[in-house]
């Protein structure tokens, strides 16, 4: 079926939510974590529970993820009116118990989960909850491949309101009011991408989707496109409309095989109800949406890179001027968007820029969604207003640090990032304030760490990856963080000298300024923040060969303690020979056979074996 | 006296017709399908990507004859297909293994301990990152974050997940691996 106006789309809508079923709809979590979490064993559990007779009652519907990662597989009941109760770390003989409860009751040895979110298009924040979500207000409520779900939450709305009330330049504007920056990390204001695109004269434009989420530990955008699909073709439908484009072209990361699989459908889909292909909502608005994978490049999320991997070559940088938006793919003026910028789209055409400036900090209004993990208790997706503090963040919604370990930092923005420590919690975060403590926005990852983590090794971990990842195109990120990364080996061989830290500040200082594009002007941010940061642990490391971690091997020395008992298993399994003693004696360990490669403390099981 | 061009050898296509009689009419019928335009070597180029991805889908890895085959269905020339090859971590141009485990090395792994993982595989398989055990079995490599970092450390054996995955469970993963 064909929607060519407004008003039959929103007739359409209507009929869609004016049957009443009855039912209380049972939400289970499907993306790629509540799979691997064990989800379909749970989802085969309920549809076995509903065949038993509860079919009157209850429907299973397939969500994406609701963000609840750390106590998957999760499963949330939902009426009709709105009520909703959730249950996390479900297992398939927990469901008759569920299902019996239904809303009203309590499941015995089930565990219930706290809403942290409300829907700031539709509701008012009565809880004082922390989470707001507008990228991510339907990933986890509908079925992200039917496209009557997305219908009934208004999804298409905001492209009907577009092509038939407002002009291209009234689009672009609307979303420059609203002040949406470009959520992939830079912050550029989207509006601003788009007018320029526009001014550029008529003739082939496209609209491109940055899907190829390299951050290591950043997730936000496969859940968007596992969940919510239909967000992120309206959107490129809109832009395209603004900037005058009729073909868009979704770049995505081949790792991401679900989410390929559901974007098709959603195309399909979009394409069978008219929202795409030829003559959109029975105007003369052409526009289509194509898939483009990537092929495992981190650089290629960098967008002129990334038209150059689009046109099949090397994904190589090149340098701006000119800007994609005047000369990008074929040449052609192009806009690249990233996906949670996006999502952002269609929410803000329906309420209006006021409504979205409402949210967030003056200079960053809306939302950010994080993905919190690392050393915390509830890793998952967090969609926050700008300006919310990363203590609320990390205490708040991340439940504080796994078995209770002291914070020591969390590290934003990725490769490109900085850590942030203690002092720096009670920060409102926003694209200004991230940069002024060190780091950055990026994508959003989050990864929390503990007095366990050594910062130096982090350090050389983000440069072993920026190595790995550089292009090799330009002379300061090939080489001169391939120097930096051997630098900080050196330091957590124990070969390390003051001067050493003087070198490594100055090169990351070069390579920040003369690197050609931003993978190599921030790949030094994480060795620039850590040595702000931890210097006193880059010194104990130098001058005391010292590690207080605990973490760099080559700097720890194993001794045995006085609960060795005298049972000789470590000597047995020492690979060197380098411990000795009598039987019922404790031994000891020769410092120079010892190669540290902690098999005793391993095999040990009287904790006789200390390593520090 | 031979050519050098290599004019007398046997065609790239021949050859792989001979060795993979299924595989390439599979790779030719794809390359048959896509919407080049003849003499537009900058938009052909566009499905190269994605031809290599099917090609490597089809062959497991992308042989020079592959590369060769491409080349001259694409109309590029065989040191610009080779230079994708090489950039791009997902495309491989020697075999590898049938079971493909892939630890994950992204931050909040890394922080969660993959390392350890990673010293465990090496040991148990004898091969290091980046390598195939002699009876073609096992590949060893690294991922970048697979984004399912609530799960970390993780290690994907082909497409399953496997998450909070500890040095001890090593073995159970590669006794799943039975063919």
């Amino acid at each position: 079926m064909r929607i060519n106006s407004l008003e039959a789309l929103k007739d359409y809508k209507s009929r869609l939510c004016g049957v009443s079923s009855g039912k209380t709809s049972i939400l289970m979590s499907l993306g790629t974590c509540g799979l691997a979490a064990g989800g379909a064993k749970v989802a085969d559990a309920i549809r076995a529970e509903l065949d038993k007779g509860l079919s009157g009652k209850y429907e299973a519907v397939s969500v994406g993820c609701m963000g609840l990662c750390y106590c998957e597989p999760t499963i949330e009941l939902r009426d009709e009116a709105g009520r909703s109760a959730i249950y996390g770390h479900v297992t398939p003989e927990q469901i008759p118990a569920i299902l019996a409860a239904g809303l009203d009751g309590e499941a015995a040895g089930a565990t219930k989960v706290k809403r942290t979110w409300y829907y700031p298009e539709e509701e008012e924040n009565k809880d004082g909850v922390l989470q707001a979500r507008i990228a991510l207000r339907n990933t986890g409520r509908i079925d992200p491949e039917k496209i009557d779900d997305y219908l009934k939450y208004d999804g298409y709305q905001a492209l009907g309101k577009v092509l038939k009330t407002m002009a291209p330049e009234a689009v672009s504007q609307e979303i420059l009011d609203a002040m949406l920056r470009g959520r992939g990390g830079a912050g550029f204001p989207t509006g601003k991408k788009w007018q320029f695109a526009a001014a550029q004269p008529k003739g082939q434009k496209y609209m491109i989707c940055n899907a190829d989420e390299g951050d290591p530990g950043a997730f936000m955008d496969r859940a968007v496109l596992e969940g919510d699909p239909h967000s992120v073709l309206e959107a490129m439908a809109i832009g395209a409309y603004a900037i005058g484009a009729d073909k868009g072209i979704i770049y995505i990361r081949a790792e991401y095989p679900l989410a390929i699989e559901r974007l098709q459908k959603a195309i399909k889909q979009a394409r069978e109800m008219g929202f795409l292909g030829k003559g959109i909502f029975g105007t003369s608005f052409d526009f289509d949406i194509e898939l483009k994978y990537g092929a495992g490049a981190f650089v290629c999320g960098e967008e002129t890179a990334l038209i150059h991997s689009i046109e099949g070559k090397r994904g190589e940088p090149t340098f701006k001027p000119p800007f994609p938006a005047i000369q990008g793919l074929w040449k052609k003026p192009t806009v690249v968007n990233n996906v949670e910028t996006y999502a952002n789209v269609a929410a803000i055409i329906r309420k209006g820029a006021a409504w979205f400036k409402s949210v967030g900090t003056s200079g960053s209004p809306g939302t950010k969604v994080f993905a919190l993990a690392g050393k915390i208790n509830c890793v998952g997706l967090v969609e926050v207003p700008m300006g919310t503090t990363l203590r609320d963040i990390i205490f708040g919604l991340g439940g504080g640090i796994l078995n209770n370990r002291g914070f020591k930092a969390v590290q934003t923005g990725g490769p490109s990032g900085g850590c942030i420590t203690t002092k720096n919690l009670d920060t409102p975060i926003d694209y200004e304030t991230l940069k002024s403590i060190g780091s950055m926005m990026g994508s959003g990852g989050m990864i929390v760490m503990d007095e366990d983590n050594c910062m130096v090794n982090i350090a050389r971990f983000f440069l072993d990856f920026t190595c790995d990842e550089s292009c090799g195109k330009c002379t300061p990120c090939r080489i001169g963080n391939r120097r930096l990364y051997e630098m900080l080996t050196d330091i957590c061989r124990g070969k390390g000298t003051e001067e050493t830290l003087e070198e490594l500040r100055t090169l990351s200082n070069v390579i920040k300024d003369t690197a050609l594009c931003g993978l190599g002007q921030t790949s030094p941010n994480p060795v620039l923040s850590t040595l702000d940061n931890f210097f006193e642990e880059y010194e104990a490391h130098v001058k005391e060969k010292r590690c207080p971690a605990g973490v760099c091997t080559a700097l720890l020395k194993f001794t045995i303690n006085d609960n060795c008992i005298g049972c000789g298993l470590c000597a047995k399994n020492c690979p060197t020979g380098a411990i000795s003693g009598k039987v019922k004696s404790k031994h000891v360990i020769d410092q120079d056979k010892c190669i540290k490669c902690g098999v005793c403390q391993q095999k040990c099981k009287f904790k006789a074996i200390d390593k520090k | 006296m031979t050519c050098c061009c290599e004019c007398s050898k046997e065609k790239a296509l021949d050859k792989l017709m001979r060795l993979e009689p299924e595989k390439t009419s599979e790779l030719t019928a794809f390359i048959d399908g896509l919407p080049l335009v003849a003499g537009d070597v900058e938009k052909n180029r566009g499905f190269l990507v994605e031809t290599l991805h099917r090609a490597q889908g089809i062959f497991g890895y992308l042989p020079v004859e592959v590369q060769q085959v491409v080349s001259e269905r694409l109309g590029l020339t065989r040191s610009e297909i080779y230079g994708v090859i090489s950039f791009y971590s997902y495309f491989t141009d020697k075999p590898i293994g049938r079971y493909k485990i892939n630890v994950c090395l992204g931050t909040a792994c890394f922080v969660k301990g993959a390392a350890k993982i990673v010293d465990e595989l090496k040991a148990k398989l004898g091969v290091d990152e980046g390598e195939t055990t002699a009876d073609q079995k096992f590949f060893l490599g690294a991922l970048r974050c697979v984004g399912s970092c609530s799960l970390a450390p993780v290690v994907m054996v082909n497409n399953r997940v496997y998450g909070n995955v500890t040095p001890d469970m090593v073995d159970q993963i590669l006794a799943d691996c039975e063919d």
